[in-house]
């Protein structure tokens, strides 16, 4: 699974930065059901391979996590991105927003000669 | 930088505890999901398993995230160690004998290195170290070539201006001044150099300057340059020294620089001095040690052929060509050869038998080791049958062998600080570079280095034995009830053997060196009880009394009030004090009716006598009489001579009476009116001085250089009180209610000189003896624990035996006849070995090869008795068992 899933992970990273990014301090399962409502669940994702990402994200200091309570009182691991986490994303996102660009671009140029 | 980060934390996450955490992180996922699936209506059931579902694999998760959160072959490796430490922990005994025995092989080793390195190894603490020269002559004098030529003044002077190899050159000598002025009179070391030498050291002083050109040359100021640890005694490191003025032999000097603390020289000298030659006069003696940097990629080959080019310039432009015969050529060596000296054989010597010892210490290790793996047999069995793999248990055993080499190294390095102290403190007196001794970073390394490669070797040798238990036969319990086959004894055995055979070698070596030191003790030195005779050394310098008249006035004025002392029975003076290998000098001597060609005569020991020396260091007179003081008044020109130069000139020393000797070529010829008995000068070890004694007055002038008197002589008085503190008190009062302003230096009685010559022999003595100690007393313990751990794992078979009807006798007999099997084995090895090891001793060796018979006899006698002994114990152990019981025990 970790090596199919690498490239998967990457986009999977920025999601969940973007997430924390947005919505503050979340729990795995939280950040689990805002990435699939968010891609309208069009994306349906193994919750499992959630935690990896969170290991790798936190080792490399983009996030920090806490223990506390749940909203339905559960003891539960909250997530919370951190300013070097905040800066990664910023970076991811323009990354991704030229790869965008530019594969819009050529599906637009696609559509000119078709 | 991300990585880096993440490799860090990871390798913390090895250390950490946290695992629990992460199941119940992702448990409480499970149960949100759960609980959300209720919720949408789910039955609790189906809940719980479509969560399951939507999780994905729950273990293989768990898995993954354990191996990415830290580091899995630390992790595995730490595992190890920490069982390796607990199973250590366990059997302490073994543990702390294990470290101990470690800890002073590696400890005695390390201290020693420390030792060699510092001497031997490290670059002299000069900038450019490599390209320091000795400047030195070869010269064969009578047939004997000597590689320690000295020059001469007019040999610099030409050197100095012709030289095309030398970046910078000078010469130098060392010598004692007295210095006044400040507190009591005190005789410090000094330096004598010219100016080129400190330029050629290349260490700039702490403060002030150099000698410069100007120093050098007669009419200027004389100066003076102090070191570190003189500065620091004497004027408390004022800061305010430049300027300052010393009195140097009663003559003002401005203090002009001082040495940096680093800056160290042999013999430890307290000032630097110029040596100022008069180009117009210069001094006609062979007094100067030169010492140069050569210029960069200049080969100490080029320098050498330079100087050669050299000497015929000098012969001629000085007119010394009656110095052809003697045949000088240059011999330059690099400058540390100088400063080390003889001393590293002794230190070779020394390492390669500690380095034997710490072999022997980890063989006894190792042997502890197996005996314990054995032990450990039933356990090792159990783990590969369910599923270590044979990596992992090599890698257990390893790691409690390189566990406990840590450990051994850690406690050898404090044993190595406080043995530094002590191994300097007995070292031979002329140990060079002792500021130079300290465990560095590359002592630590060695110190690291031997630490784990004994934790290999021992653990290496435990692998190859155990990391594949025979399963089968030790879970059967096989083990417990057999006897053990003849090969599971061997690699302990050979262990054994080979601990005796290097103990053999050791207890050779230290044999050798007993044999060596007897003989040298029991060389009559020539004089008798030495230990009655209190020397101590004053010098007149001649600012205080120029007159060399007066200076004999004055010494035998300090005389008759030494003699006046209560106790003493008589006293006299001399230059050089037997044996006292740092004042001695010597002279080319004539005969009359040899030689009468002009050519050079051979170089004899020569000394200033007074009247009355002889008797007081009791040196026999075997023809003729003592020189009296009348003699010395109205400078009669009379000699005595050393019975072997008598013998060796006239035949017998009868004979020697009324003939004449001269010193040099030139000079009057002087009357032999008495023989000595022989008196080993240059130490025991070798052949008697010839030596010829004048009488301590001014002489005359001869071989151009002017007459002089000898300034600096010690003084000798034979009493029983030597030592005492009102005797030596009484002796200052006596020496300044004549001259308040002399210092009286080494103070010291002919004993304590005599034992100094002896230091060097008596240290490699003292070394050999602890390693041959520490050897034998590791080789028995390596026998008895083997026959120990044999006894006891063969104590049913005994049980049997007995019960069969054995005797008790018959049953020692075979624990002793194996014991003693392995001795003899392991001597017979050690014999051949130490029979080519001993010949690189032979250079420190008296009286005895390096195959003395002796000590070839007695040292494997005592070896064997030994091992009888060792091997006895445990025998006795075995046949004191009752049947009953062993058999029972099954």
């Amino acid at each position: 699974m970790p090596e199919k899933s690498d490239v998967w992970q990457g986009t999977l990273a920025l999601m969940v930065l973007k997430t924390l990014n947005a919505l503050g301090p979340l729990h795995g399962y939280g950040i689990a059901r805002r990435i699939e409502q968010t891609s309208q669940n069009l994306l349906s994702i193994n919750h499992g391979t959630l935690y990896p990402v969170l290991l790798k994200l936190e080792q490399e200091g983009s996030i920090d996590s806490e223990w506390g309570i749940s909203d339905n009182n559960r003891k539960a691991k909250f997530y919370r991105i951190t300013k070097s986490g905040k800066k990664e994303l910023t970076a991811a996102e323009r990354e991704w927003q030229r790869a965008s660009d530019i594969m819009a671009r050529f599906s637009a140029l696609q559509g000119e000669s078709s | 930088m991300k990585s880096l980060r993440r490799g860090w934390k990871r390798l913390l996450g090895s250390f950490s505890r946290e695992k629990s955490n992460m199941s119940e992180e992702l448990q409480s996922h499970i149960e949100m999901q759960t609980e959300d699936n209720v919720r949408a209506g789910m039955l609790p059931e189906e809940a719980r398993r479509q969560a399951r579902l939507k999780f994905g694999g729950l273990d293989s998760m768990k898995e993954y995230y354990r191996d990415q959160r830290g580091l899995p072959w630390l992790e595995t490796t730490f595992a190890d160690l920490r069982y390796a430490v607990r199973s250590l922990r366990k059997s302490p005994a073994f543990m702390i004998v294990a470290v101990l025995t470690l800890a002073i092989g590696i400890g005695a080793t390390t201290a020693v290195f420390s030792v060699v390195d510092g001497v031997l190894i490290k670059a002299l603490p000069y900038p450019d170290p490599d390209a320091l020269v000795g400047v030195w002559h070869s010269a064969v004098i009578q047939g004997e070539t000597f590689r320690n030529a000295n020059q001469s003044a007019s040999m610099y002077v030409t050197y100095l201006d012709n030289n095309r190899t030398f970046q910078e050159f000078g010469v130098w000598n060392n010598g004692a001044s007295s210095v006044t002025g400040i507190g009591e009179p005190e005789q410090v070391r000094t330096f004598r150099v010219t100016y080129g030498v400190l330029r050629a050291f290349g260490v700039q002083p702490a403060t002030g300057r150099w000698f410069s050109e100007a120093d050098d040359s007669p009419g200027t100021p004389e100066t003076v340059i102090l070191m570190y640890g003189y500065w620091q005694r004497r004027f408390g490191g004022d800061s305010q020294i430049l300027g300052r003025t010393v009195t140097v032999d009663s003559r003002p000097r401005p203090v002009i620089g001082v040495m940096p603390e680093t800056f160290q020289l042999n013999g430890n000298p307290e000032i630097i001095l110029p040596l100022r030659f008069d180009r117009g006069q210069l001094p006609p003696t062979f007094a100067y040690a030169g010492v140069a940097r050569l210029k960069p990629n200049v080969t100490i080959a080029q320098a050498n052929a330079d100087l050669e080019r050299m000497i015929p310039i000098w012969a001629e432009q000085f007119k010394m060509q009656r110095f052809a015969s003697l045949g000088l050529r240059a011999a330059i060596r690099p400058l540390k050869e100088d400063v080390v000296g003889d001393i590293a054989n002794v230190l070779w010597v020394l390492m390669g038998t500690i380095g034997i010892v710490l072999l022997i210490a980890c063989a006894n290790v190792a042997n502890l080791m197996l005996v314990r793996a054995d032990g450990r047999q039933q356990e090792l069995a159990i783990r590969t049958a369910l599923g270590a793999g044979r990596g992992r248990i090599a890698r257990e055993l390893l790691a409690g062998s390189l566990f406990l080499g840590a450990l051994g190294g850690l406690g050898g390095l404090a044993l190595a600080h406080a043995g530094l102290r002590v191994l300097v403190a007995i070292g031979p007196a002329n140990l060079p570079r002792l500021s130079e001794i300290t465990i560095d970073a590359r002592v630590l390394a060695f110190a690291i280095t031997i630490s784990l490669a004994s934790g290999l070797f021992f653990g290496v040798i435990t692998v190859i034995k155990f990391a594949r238990p025979r399963i089968a036969t030790v879970l059967r319990g096989g083990e417990r009830t057999a006897s053990q086959s003849r090969d599971r004894h061997r690699s302990q055995s050979t262990l054994v053997v080979v601990q005796v055979a290097l103990a053999l070698v050791l207890l050779v070596g230290s044999g050798l060196m007993i044999r060596s030191f007897k003989a040298l003790r029991s060389v009559h030195p020539g004089f008798s009880q030495p230990e009655r005779v209190q020397t101590l050394r004053l010098a007149i310098p001649p600012a205080q009394v120029a007159d060399a008249e007066a200076v004999t006035r004055m010494q035998k004025a300090i005389l008759d009030k030494l003699a006046a002392i209560p106790g003493v029975a008589s006293d006299g003076l001399i230059d050089g004090l037997p044996m006292d290998l740092g004042t001695q000098s010597s002279s080319p001597v004539s005969v009359e009716g040899q030689l009468d060609d002009g050519r050079l005569p051979a170089v004899r020991r020569v000394k200033f006598v007074s009247p009355g020396l002889f008797q007081t260091l009791g040196i026999p007179l075997i023809a003729g009489r003592d020189f009296t003081w009348n003699e010395i008044y109205v400078k009669s020109e009379v000699a005595l001579v050393s019975d072997n130069f008598a013998k060796q000139n006239w035949g017998d020393a009868r004979a020697a009476l009324g003939k004449r000797i001269r010193e040099g070529t030139g000079g009057p010829w002087r009357e032999v009116i008495g023989v000595a008995g022989n008196v080993y000068d240059n130490g025991a070890n070798q052949p008697p001085a010839f030596i010829v004694y004048w009488p301590a007055r001014v002489q005359s002038a001869s071989m151009g250089v002017p007459g002089y008197a000898p300034r600096s002589v010690a003084f000798a008085i034979r009493s029983d009180r030597t030592g005492t503190e009102s005797f030596l008190k009484q002796i200052q009062e006596a020496v300044w209610s004549v001259n308040s302003n002399l210092p009286v230096a080494q103070v010291q009685t002919l004993n304590d000189v005599y034992e100094q010559s002896m230091r060097q022999t008596s240290f490699t003595l003292i070394m050999l003896a602890i390693a041959g100690a520490v050897a034998l007393t590791l080789g028995i313990i390596g026998i008895y624990g083997v026959l120990s751990y044999a006894v006891s794992r063969r104590e049913r078979e005994i049980g049997i035996r007995l019960a069969l009807g054995a005797r008790q006798r018959e049953v020692e007999a075979m624990f002793v006849k194996r014991g003693l099997m392995l001795a003899s084995v392991g001597v017979g090895i050690g014999l051949v070995a130490a029979a080519g090891i001993t010949r690189l001793l032979s250079s420190l060796l008296f009286g005895i090869g390096p195959l003395d018979p002796i000590t070839y006899a007695a040292v494997p006698l005592v070896l064997v008795i030994a091992a009888a002994a060792a091997s006895y114990l445990p025998a006795r152990r075995a046949v004191r068992v009752d049947p009953a019981i062993t058999l029972r025990h099954e």
